[in-house]
């Protein structure tokens, strides 16, 4: 991953252009285009922060984003979010993933889906989808394929298995190389495990296994405060209580 | 939106075949109850019920009013329930659920129809003055069972909750600020608690003290109310698929022993707010 800076903590409302420019100085390459990313909005010539957090820089790719933590999902484009099938339309799914609106999910946005062969969910079924359209006045958009390639790059459908719910703010650290628990776990148990950023975490340990299912979501819920250290005591505990 | 939609089948299906091998969703044993704590605000009879992540508000207060006609010498205790759209998103604003309307209806029959409170106690002037005591409840956080830790709540509220003290001098009624005098605790007959068993499938498993997923899922469930002598008080089963006899007494029992724990953990926080 990309050098990441930390900045200072924003608060919703408070003007974070002043403290772009400063970073702009120091990196010649690109200084012209700033990419923002969740927690920020643009109006006329002002950056604002809408939500609280730590604001975030990627300096090489001059993108900002604020980094906080929140239980209500709203969508943003790119992100992987993990979805329940609430109805089946002609044109395609509404898939309830915990955002004010129920997103959809285009028949045609899976790998290989034609107009003849279109994938056959049913209602209830959990989805592993990335957001593609994201827009304040309209309903999100997911799919389950990457649209430039054409491969369904892991999303579709999960079977099986259990999901549990997690703050928004660990299931994005979940994602980063510096959140160690996922790791910890399977140097005891080999697991399959989907991060929705939408704050559901979908874990299977095997069909026959309810236990460690049952344990590892256990786990990854309890380790949301823990540094390294604590996660591997608690899931060595864990396991050796199994 | 209902609630049935929002369950994902694979948790459905999960937690039923991990119930028939003896697992529950969250780890708990089978007749596990979550960890139970009991918190009190600043004023008397507010107090705060943690029931795993349920958490609900119980906040006690008292008016003095003029008596029903029909019951001129009897105080009159009223229980207000009030799921907030806050608690979960499963419930929308508006339209009360049928699970609200069942949990105040048991509040209503667990408390007030087993007159718990004395209400005669309760008395001032026969036909002019009586004291309203009011019992409000809020539903803060849901994760299932809000009706278990609602009861825990109205006990531990009651326990704990005073009035302020009234001289009656011939026809005349002085009530007593807290500073003048000290206030008087509430009269209260026995202390019931309720204990509340989820059935699934058709009833063959049975668990106690089920969670948000479980009460989503499950077929049935039973509430029972026992006091501190055991003795069971009400039991409220509404809809669902039929119990046999043999479960109901089988579910008396495990109250039994649970109710144990629960009045013990009540009385130690009672006690420790009391000092």
């Amino acid at each position: 991953m990309a050098q990441v800076k930390s900045h200072k903590i924003v608060l919703p409302g408070e003007q974070v252009s002043d403290l772009f420019e400063n970073n702009q100085n120091e990196e010649s390459n690109n200084s012209e285009v700033i990419c923002l990313g969740p927690g920020l909005l643009q109006t006329g010539d002002q950056i604002q922060a809408i939500n609280s957090g730590v604001l975030r820089h990627i300096p090489k790719t001059n993108k900002y984003w604020v980094q906080g933590n929140k239980r209500k999902y709203t969508p943003a484009t790119g992100e992987p979010v993990i979805g329940v099938i609430t109805a089946k339309h002609a044109e395609g799914y509404r898939v309830d993933i915990g955002s004010a609106h129920q997103a959809t999910l285009p028949l045609l946005a899976f790998e290989g889906a034609t107009k003849r062969n279109k994938p056959n969910l049913s209602i209830g079924a959990l989805i592993y989808a990335k957001v593609s359209i994201a827009n304040k006045d309209m309903d999100p958009e997911i799919e389950c394929y990457n649209s430039d390639t054409g491969k369904s790059e892991g999303f579709g459908e999960l079977k099986n298995g259990f999901t549990i719910r997690a703050s928004l703010g660990f299931c994005h650290r979940l994602l980063t190389s510096d959140t160690p628990i996922l790791s910890i776990i399977g140097q005891y148990l080999p697991f399959e495990v989907a991060i929705g950023l939408n704050g559901h975490i979908w874990v299977n340990a095997g069909e026959e296994s309810h236990k460690k299912t049952v344990m590892i979501g256990n786990a990854i819920e309890n380790a949301e405060h823990l540094n390294h250290n604590e996660c591997q005591a608690m899931v060595k505990e864990l396991m050796n209580r199994a | 939106m209902g609630q049935e939609n929002k369950i994902s089948n694979n948790n459905r299906e999960f937690l039923l075949s991990a119930l028939k091998s003896g697992t529950r969703v969250d780890g708990r044993g089978i007749y596990d109850y979550r960890t139970l704590r009991i918190e009190f605000g600043e004023t008397s009879g507010t107090v705060y019920t943690y029931l795993g992540n349920t958490k609900v508000l119980v906040k006690i207060s008292s008016q003095v009013v003029r008596p029903y006609v029909d019951r001129p010498t009897e105080g009159i205790v009223q229980f207000n329930t009030e799921i907030a759209t806050l608690a979960s998103p499963v419930f929308d604003a508006g339209k009360p659920t049928q699970m609200e309307v069942n949990i105040s209806r048991t509040i209503e029959k667990v408390f007030h129809r087993n007159r718990v409170v004395d209400t005669e106690s309760l008395c001032i002037l026969a036909n002019r003055k009586v004291w309203n005591i009011r019992v409000d409840v809020h539903f803060l956080d849901y994760d299932g069972n809000m009706l278990d830790a609602a009861c825990i709540g109205i006990v531990a509220a009651l326990k704990t909750f005073k009035r302020p003290d009234v001289t009656v001098d011939g026809e005349e009624a002085i009530i007593h600020s807290i500073l003048d005098k000290p206030p008087v605790p509430l009269s209260i007959n026995y202390a019931p608690i309720c204990v509340t068993f989820g059935f699934f499938e058709d009833g063959e498993y049975m668990i106690l003290d089920p969670g948000s997923l479980e009460e989503q899922v499950q077929t049935a469930s039973l509430t029972m109310a026992l006091n501190n002598q055991s003795e069971v008080c009400t039991i409220n089963k509404a809809g669902g698929i039929p119990l046999s006899l043999d479960q109901v007494l089988r579910c008396i029992k495990i109250a039994t022993a649970k109710i144990e724990e629960i009045h013990s953990i009540i009385n130690e926080a009672v006690a420790s707010q009391k000092k």
